[in-house]
């Protein structure tokens, strides 16, 4: 057990974090906006798509990352249009934003490289994490969300929007308006978080979000919608995981399905209320 | 009030009308990039879905667990609940039915394995259900969420207790159910349609007597539509609120009829995975009536089986393309109508 606090083993967990810290900061801005956050699954599923089209069609990884982010945020706007545009339920909403990427990227796959289930092999990072320029902008997103929401007016206004829409509305906030950016914003984030996905494994497979993105809404949750909490929520989950692979490959211990419970009980319990209270943005899910 | 239908009706009529054609045009065009003719696609998707009985039986088949499901979202969206837990339910269940119904002698008779296996599935489903129910009750946590994380729970410890002991070695299915226990096909073809559709059918028209004509269901109904006038008039919300949920769990809870019993006659890691999500779909288009939910389950399990035989022009995830812009089409629509609605009718159409 002591050979597993090696460097390498801090390297997989930081390699596991970081695309459920860049969800998590992009879904902690628009909850607390009072938009649902479901569809970060979609949104990283975009994000990873997209990086893989560019960095295939232009050998960069810069310029992957970058289409992830706008990837992710055309997912958002989709999924902003129905729930802000129209109105509709935000739940409902992003299980079937989440279902429309799961289809539609596997079909676009199929026409852009013959396959549904996979891509052709994408220029991705070196096996050093650390000497990887995305890395370390996801670090210094993670302290820019926190400011943005904590010190900023547009982050009072975030967040009096997502608590107090009407009293925001009659101060003359642009309710929609700021709904929207936020919800941009966390699409932008979690389709970084899904070009990370893209790039760590070099290509796109079918389904390779896997169920990320809601386990970054529970460190959401589990972070009392705070960014830096949630990251830490997050990384927390990535030392599990991480502890998890290399339990699995020791052959023995605590059973696998176990440890990938444990950010759901947690985030039950966190809801609970036995770690604290957590309480929700007032009026999130309320469309006006 | 034309044709019989009150002026709600013609709207929401209108609104599905406008989402099968938005999701019918977006469809064309991404079969127009792929390069085939869009009209050979959806004449395939007919012909050999709805026009052989092979076709039929498949979809029957398919629609058969949307029904359950989509009972299981309508039910506790009539007592003002979203559950987003009917897959976790789903795979508890029909492993619970697998289970018992493979533990059972193999001389069982059909009238003791049915039965046993059938409430072994819905009472696994309704236990899981009830969970988030009385989370929500008691710790006021939102079921949205707590159902999402129970869904991996689930399959997670569906998973160890398969791999622990209850699968086959070396395969994620579980043991062969005895032969008692099989629900018969119901003979379209070589299809694997059987009387677990009936069964849908008669858990649909049971739901609906229960809203329509009991003092129970009145009383859920009226939680769902204002908890604060439900606690004032006596009813004990908070029962309710789990009774619901586990009601929801044992509808969802009751697929393994169809895969378990019906078909494969063993439990299979993965089985109708995404049919817990689509049940959100289905009663969405239902309007969360379960005739509603009947006739959309059948255009789900008719999408569902087209994009099978559509596979050799188009790749099949075309068909979960058309049921996510269905359904996305559908909100926007149906909520821009009703706000048109508010804002022109003001206090006479209410919302």
């Amino acid at each position: 057990m002591e050979g597993i606090l090696t460097f390498a083993f801090l390297a997989q967990v930081l390699r596991i974090t970081v695309p459920y810290a860049l969800a998590a900061l992009g879904g902690t801005l628009s909850e607390r906006a009072g938009v649902v956050a479901l569809a970060l699954e979609g949104m990283l599923l975009g994000g990873a798509f997209a990086t893989t089209i560019v960095a295939h069609a232009t050998g960069s990884v810069a310029l992957g990352a970058l289409a992830g982010v706008a990837g992710g945020a055309l997912v958002a706007a989709t999924y902003g249009l129905v729930v802000l545009r129209f109105a509709a339920d935000q739940v409902v909403a992003s299980v079937a934003t989440n279902l429309l990427l799961l289809g539609l990227t596997p079909f676009l796959s199929g026409l852009a490289f013959g396959s549904s289930a996979s891509s052709p092999p994408i220029p991705g990072f070196g096996p050093d994490v650390l000497l990887e320029p995305l890395f370390w902008t996801a670090l210094v997103l993670v302290m820019g969300v926190a400011w943005l929401l904590q010190r900023t007016a547009f982050g009072l206004r975030l967040r009096a929007v997502g608590d107090h829409p009407d009293a925001a509305a009659s101060v003359g906030i642009p309710v929609i308006r700021v709904r929207w950016v936020a919800v941009l914003l966390s699409g932008a984030l979690a389709g970084l978080g899904g070009a990370w996905l893209a790039l760590s494994a070099a290509g796109f497979t079918d389904e390779m979000s896997g169920g990320r993105g809601y386990i970054a809404l529970a460190a959401v949750i589990m972070g009392k919608w705070r960014p830096a909490a949630a990251a830490l929520a997050c990384l927390f989950f990535g030392f599990a995981e991480a502890l998890q692979l290399n339990l699995q490959a020791a052959g023995g211990g605590v059973p696998r399905e176990l440890v990938q419970m444990l950010p759901y009980v947690l985030t039950i319990v966190a809801l609970t209320g036995f770690i604290g209270r957590s309480r929700a943005p007032n009026a999130l899910g309320r469309p006006r | 009030m034309t044709f019989g239908l009150s002026e709600s009706m013609r709207r929401e009529v209108y609104a599905t009308a406008l989402a099968l054609l938005v999701a019918m045009a977006a469809g064309s065009v991404l079969i127009l990039i792929w390069g085939v003719s869009p009209a050979r696609v959806y004449g395939t998707l007919l012909a050999e879905t709805w026009g052989s009985e092979y076709g039929f039986g498949q979809v029957l088949f398919k629609a058969t667990p949307l029904i359950f499901t989509g009972l299981a979202v309508a039910v506790a969206y009539r007592a003002g609940l979203l559950t987003v837990g009917a897959e976790g339910q789903m795979a508890a269940g029909a492993f619970a039915t697998a289970i018992v119904a493979a533990a059972l002698p193999a001389d069982t008779s059909a009238a003791v394995a049915l039965p046993l296996a059938l409430c072994a599935g819905m009472g696994t489903g309704a236990v899981v259900g009830a969970l988030p129910g009385w989370l929500r009750a008691r710790f006021g946590a939102h079921e949205v969420i707590t159902t999402i994380m129970l869904n991996f729970v689930v399959a997670a410890l569906v998973m160890w207790a398969g791999r622990t002991g209850q699968f086959v070695t070396e395969t994620t299915h579980t043991r062969e159910i005895v032969a008692g226990a099989h629900l018969a096909s119901l003979g379209l073809g070589s299809s694997a349609a059987n009387l677990s559709f009936v069964l849908a059918l008669i858990f649909a028209a049971g739901v609906a007597w229960f809203f329509g004509r009991t003092r129970t269901g009145f009383e859920w109904r009226l939680v769902g539509a204002s908890a604060s006038t439900a606690e004032a008039s006596g009813i004990k919300v908070r029962r309710v609120i789990v009774m619901a949920m586990a009601l929801s769990g044992a509808l969802a809870g009751a697929v393994g009829a169809n895969t378990v019993l019906g078909d494969k006659h063993y439990f299979e890691e993965g089985l109708a995975r995404g049919a817990g999500f689509m049940g959100i779909a289905v009663a969405l288009l239902g309007r969360g009536g379960p005739f509603g939910v009947v006739l959309s389950a059948l255009l789900f399990g008719t999408l569902a089986h087209g994009g099978f035989v559509v596979n050799a022009l188009v790749p099949r995830e075309l068909v979960e393309v058309l049921q996510a812009v269905i359904v996305l089409t559908l909100l926007a629509t149906s909520a821009a109508i009703r706000r048109a609605v508010t804002n022109a009718g003001g206090a006479k159409e209410g919302a």
